[in-house]
């Protein structure tokens, strides 16, 4: 069950043609696809694709109906591989996955398929995960498009223009013979827009059908000498033909004036909208997007189209580059263009704007203003005195992600401390997934983390004399190449590392989607592999499955079993429980109609008596639990703030465990409220408060007489 | 803003707010309402791993219907805030109050800043092994010195009030501020239209739209001193006005009636000696602070905790009934406590008489023997008559605690710590109120208290070669912060070996 459905939206596409149809990104790019007649569909999970993929899984009965395929990918290397469908078929196809990382996974495939080239469209839609809220390193996409030769489509964000652009990419893809990247941006998969819909398509080939009839070109497989032809092709037909289509059909856009202008702006599409607002706020354009200089807008960032810029930069003084992130590629390539042209134009870009880090509105908003100053004094707006800031950093704490409320990772980590307190630190190795918030105050577990699944991999140059190193792996990344990656690799290199996999039944931190292991029905795919079957099958040994891992001693014990047996070899300890994330959207909505139906229902939660707690917060530095919080104290001698726990505590009993395990304080109290009880529980509550009540009244007495 | 022109036609409004707060729904509510009040409305955030109690912000775009379809179609709508072209923000807690005043989404010109006055605590506030809260006051100066127009108040409470999101208060707030012109039939309609949990939404954007009186923030509270009850507790009252400061008699207060509270009115008349007798050497610096942060530490370490006081505070009427409110069981809910208890084989034998206690944790085989018995943390169900009247007859123990061994350890300590109060006092007053607040390292239990006992113990050797020094106070304070910078103690062994090195 992924964390947002998309079941009624989906709805939305089945519109006509005419029907106005509004709704976010990535349900525009999904109606873009069924309006282009796409034949299958893939992709792996990750932000901002995760919840394209959640759209897809909510429309796959649409799409079945249309005779569209759809599958979750196993990982990004087999959705693109997957594409191999395009080869030899006009079956137009498109997978979906977060980029730079995902390509990373796929590149192998990519190579391969843009190499051999396509017959059928093939698209690739990344959600370029660059900027704000970007949990990856801050590479570009644009490097793949260009080693492989793959073009890259960075759309204007505006719904129409998007949708337009995918069928127009099916299109572009088959013209060239070339698969082609549709990069979405973060903000552009989540925004809201409105664009006149057009009928749906069936394929006119499907899968099925193209399996019954195989095609084989051997000219299309890489192997020599086909593959020295592939690189002839690129060249010689393939590129040329993308640029003639893109100039065919005007895929790129211009905006502003362009009389008499000295200067001009060219901007990646994805960033016009920013680009536009900074120029309203110099007060050079309005919200139409005339402004008062000519801004060429590139929606197709890689082939660049040497007319194209050779129009646009003749007769200008100068032109400002905006392109986001580094290295400057577009800007070498204009370079290069306007050499080539004998223009005299000089082209600004990384030497006016940051050569690092996202182009906000107002880094735009500075940048063109000294770009102005510069070349057209005219255009440029007066300088404003800046008033000093109000507040610094330090004002305001900042907030790094961390475990859920009831989360089952946390225990693990709080465990793994207090091993680390009895043995001394360890190497740990970390993993893409919730889990590396380890890696985050109040726990600061983890040296590096290599990559998806890669945990253990990353553990592997450590061969112990006698302290083992730690690797956590998560269940989407052992599924997504773990088990072969690491724990294969280990096993056949005699590896004597522990490797901690966190088995709770999603893929949790891209949104909670079914893998192998989920636990879950799933109408649609087969679930419940047991992880630990999967690493004994591949040779390890010592593996142990811990199913509570809220039992904090256990979990240590197991940890420092792990790390001091004797026994040489890769140890495997499978760390299971529900991700509470998941749970809890499961199990409220049962348990409020349990109550209102008047059935006996028994809520759990913890709390901390304010008179015993000291604040000395050895609790929260163990456990981290956003229900479990701070407040002010309530004794007058005390001013340390006391541990509270809050009303969204889903009593999973971790605080209660932690100070058990570490034996911390009095303080933490488990309240077991039964809701609705029955006959028995109110007599056998009736004789507990009697007795309890009666001792407490004759004590009353005794404190009031020695009260002040 | 600079060159724009008077014809500014769009309505930008930037939500900041944590994971799971409803900020996305709140969005979706103001475009909706946008929409129905003939305005093009754009909604845009960053999903990802901000929705993990990071924080995040989410970005709406008005504009106006009718304006466009005259000057030009579609209105191109900016994804993110811009700095000084914000109308609206509101966000979701104080501290993001700050982080939008910090990132200068709030302008002085244009923007009306609704914010939530409550506190929801950064990992590195909760963390820290004292007191780490950042400044609200400093935020609620910002805020009210930065924006057009600043609206505040605690909107958590009207939430948890009406069990609903506090986005929906958010939403009752927009519409009470009247910064944006739509009637407030139209906000709730857009509530109606989203169809999550209607009523209770309804009610607390309700109760936000009225809450909206223009305070920033609630008043402090005032602790009222407690009035005696007792003869013995008038007697102490007139005793602590005739002979202790002015500024000292709230502390004393609350510290005698904590004593007699916890032992008796002798132990109460114990501790107004000692505190006395330190009282006669300060010369009344800095307000009396000698005396003052004396009343306060002697008081918190002649109520140690020990299983007596835990049993004694466990098993009171006050706290069952304090444990029903908190978990907001209804009076129809049967409740059962579980206390997580962990006492060792040391606070056993502490609680024991002195001479038996030390004897058995003197003997190795003894003790070798019981500890097995204490190892694992024990679930006490409170609310059971077995484990009630164990604890109850715990908590009667009172009347022996002078006997017990733990009685006898801190008797001996406290009498050392105010030795050396008081021979500091002779020099220099200062010096010896620092000496007196480094009792603030000693607290809580078992693996804690250890910690704090031995940090407190380290700083008392330093004590012992510097105190003629005449910068032995500054050098007392930096120890005192640096014992309370890290678990470990790196920060505190690098302080005294610097010290070391320095001599």
């Amino acid at each position: 069950m992924a964390e947002r459905s998309f079941k009624s939206e989906v709805e939305k596409l089945r519109k006509g043609d005419g029907e106005l149809f509004h709704g976010e990104g990535i349900l525009a790019v999904t109606k873009g696809l069924l309006q282009s007649g796409v034949a299958y569909v893939g992709g792996y999970q990750g932000s901002p694709i995760s919840h394209l993929m959640d759209v897809f899984a909510d429309a796959n009965e649409l799409m079945q109906e249309l005779g569209v395929h759809f599958e979750a990918s196993a990982s990004e290397a087999s959705a693109a591989a997957m594409l191999a469908a395009s080869v030899n078929y006009p079956l137009r196809g498109a997978v979906a996955w977060k980029s730079v990382v995902g390509t990373n996974v796929a590149s192998d495939a990519l190579s391969n398929i843009a190499s051999g080239g396509v017959t059928g469209g093939a698209l690739v839609i990344v959600g370029e995960d660059y900027g704000e809220g970007s949990s990856i390193m801050q590479e570009r996409t644009h490097a793949f498009a260009m080693k492989s030769q793959m073009w890259l489509i960075d759309p204007r964000p505006n719904h129409s223009l998007i949708v337009d652009l995918v069928e127009r990419s099916f299109e572009l893809s088959e013209a060239s013979h070339t698969p082609v990247l549709f990069e979405m941006r973060v903000r552009g998969c989540h925004q809201t827009g409105t664009f006149t819909a057009r009928e749906n398509r069936s394929p006119p080939l499907t899968v099925g059908e193209a399996a019954e009839a195989p095609h084989r070109d051997v000219d299309r497989i890489v192997l020599p000498p086909a593959n020295f032809q592939h690189e002839t092709e690129k060249i010689e037909h393939r590129w040329p033909a993308a640029v003639r289509f893109i100039q065919e059909h005007r895929l790129n856009e211009w905006f502003g004036t362009d009389a008499d202008a000295e200067v001009g702006i060219i901007v990646q599409g994805g960033l016009f909208n920013t680009l536009n607002r900074a120029l309203e706020l110099i007060g050079i354009s309005d919200s139409f997007g005339n402004a008062k200089l000519p801004v060429y807008v590139l929606n197709v960032t890689y082939p660049l189209i040497p007319d194209e810029v050779q129009d646009f930069c003749a007769g200008k003084r100068a032109v400002l580059v905006i392109e986001e992130g580094q290295p400057e590629f577009i800007e070498h390539e204009l370079n290069t263009l306007i050499r080539r042209a004998d223009l005299q134009t000089q082209v600004l870009g990384k030497a006016i704007l940051p050569r690092a880090g996202e182009y906000t509105g107002a880094v735009l908003q500075d940048g063109v203003t000294r770009f102005l100053a510069q070349w057209a004094p005219d255009l440029a707006p007066a300088s404003e005195s800046e008033s000093p800031a109000p507040l610094g950093p330090a004002d305001v704490p900042a907030r790094p992600a961390g475990f859920c409320t009831g989360c089952p990772e946390r225990p693990i980590f709080s465990a793994m401390k207090l091993v680390q307190r009895e043995l001394g630190q360890f190497h740990v190795s970390a993993d893409i997934g919730c889990h590396l918030f380890s890696i985050l105050p109040p726990f600061n577990i983890g040296n590096t983390t290599m990559g998806y699944g890669l945990g253990t991999a990353g553990a592997s140059a450590f061969k112990p004399r006698d302290k083992r190193a730690i690797a956590i792996m998560g269940d989407g990344g052992f599924w997504h190449n773990g088990l072969t990656s690491g724990i294969g690799n280990a096993v056949f290199n005699k590896d004597d590392n522990l490797t901690i996999i966190v088995d709770n039944g999603y893929s949790a931190a891209t949104g909670g989607q079914d893998i192998l292991s989920s636990r879950a029905e799933n109408a649609v795919r087969r679930t419940r592999h047991p992880i630990e079957r999967a690493v004994r099958g591949i040779g390890v040994r010592w593996v142990r499955t811990l199913t509570r891992t809220y039992d904090v001693g256990g979990m240590r014990d197991m940890l420092r079993e792990a790390l001091t047996s004797k026994e040489k070899g890769p140890k495997v300890i499978v760390a299971q429980s529900e991700c509470q994330l998941n749970r809890q959207r499961r199990v409220r909505p049962a348990m409020m109609k349990a109550v209102s139906a008047g059935k006996r229902v028994v809520r759990e939660r913890f709390g901390v008596d304010p008179d015993t707690c000291t604040g000395d917060h050895s609790c929260i530095r163990l456990s981290g639990c956003p229900s479990l919080t701070i407040k002010p104290n309530p004794d007058p001698l005390r001013e340390d703030p006391i541990a509270h726990v809050e009303n969204s505590c889903v009593g999973c009993g971790v605080c209660g465990e932690v100070s058990h395990a570490a034996v911390l304080c009095p303080s933490f109290y488990k309240a077991r409220i039964v809701i609705n009880p029955t006959g028995w529980d109110r007599i056998r509550n009736r004789m507990r408060t009697s007795v309890i009540a009666a001792w407490q009244r004759w004590t009353h007495q005794s404190l009031a007489r020695r009260a002040f | 803003m600079a060159g724009e022109s008077l014809t500014r036609q769009r309505i930008t409004i930037a939500i900041l707010a944590l994971g799971g707060e409803g900020g996305g729904v709140l969005a979706e509510w103001i475009a909706e309402v946008g929409r129905q009040q003939g305005y093009i409305a754009q909604s845009t955030s960053v999903p990802g791993v901000a929705q993990r109690t990071g924080a995040t912000v989410y970005y709406i775009e008005l504009y106006p219907e009718d304006h466009a379809s005259v000057s030009g179609g579609e209105p191109i709508l900016a994804l993110m805030p811009v700095p000084g072209d914000v109308d609206i923000v509101i966000a979701s807690e104080l501290m993001e109050v700050g982080r939008a005043v910090l990132r200068g989404f709030v302008a002085e010109d244009r923007t009306t800043l609704i914010g939530s006055t409550h506190r929801v605590y950064a990992i590195s506030e909760k963390s820290a092994m004292a007191d780490g809260r950042a400044s609200g006051e400093r935020i609620l100066d910002a805020a009210k010195r930065k924006a057009r127009r600043f609206v505040a108040f605690d909107m958590n409470e009207i939430a948890e009030q009406h069990g609903s999101m506090i986005s929906a208060v958010m939403f009752g707030a927009l519409a009470g501020s009247g910064a944006l012109s739509f009637p407030q039939a139209a906000f709730e309609q857009a509530i109606r239209a989203g169809g999550r949990a209607v009523a209770s939404n309804l009610a607390a954007f309700e109760a936000g739209a009225r809450a909206l009186a223009g305070e920033t923030g609630r008043p402090a509270e005032i602790h009222h001193l407690p009035a005696p009850t007792t003869k013995k507790g008038r007697a102490f009252l007139r005793r602590i006005h005739e002979s202790l400061p002015e500024p000292a008699h709230a502390f004393a207060i609350h510290a005698v009636r904590r004593l007699m509270d916890y032992q008796d009115a002798a132990y109460a008349e114990l501790y107004l000696e000692r505190l006395t007798s330190v009282r006669e050497l300060d010369t009344g610096e800095e307000d009396w602070r000698l005396t003052c942060e004396t009343a306060r530490y002697l008081a918190l370490w002649m109520s140690y905790d020990d299983t007596i006081r835990v049993a004694d505070l466990k098993v009171r009427a006050s706290r069952f009934e304090r444990v029903r409110e908190e978990v907001r069981a209804r009076p129809q809910d049967v409740l059962d406590v579980i206390e997580y208890m962990h006492p060792r084989l040391e606070e056993v034998c502490e609680t024991l008489p002195a001479a038996i206690g030390r004897r058995i944790l003197a003997s190795g085989t003894l003790s070798s023997w019981l500890r097995p018995l204490f190892r694992k943390g024990r679930h006490v169900e409170i609310t059971s008559i077995r484990w009630f009247v164990i604890l109850a007859l715990l908590s009667g123990m009172r009347r022996w605690r002078r006997t017990t061994l733990r009685y006898a350890i801190e008797q001996e300590r406290i009498l050392l710590w105010l030795n050396r109060i008081r021979s500091a006092a002779r020099i220099d007053p200062a010096t010896a109120a620092e000496l007196v607040e480094c009792q603030q390292l000693i607290k809580g239990y078992g693996d804690t208290f250890e910690r704090g006992m031995s940090r407190f113990g380290l700083i008392m050797d330093v004590w012992e070669t510097i105190k003629f020094e005449p910068d032995a106070a500054p050098t007392l304070r930096r120890l005192r912060e640096a014992a309370l910078a890290d678990e470990a103690g790196t920060t505190l062994d690098g302080a005294i070996a610097e010290l070391r090195f320095a001599s």
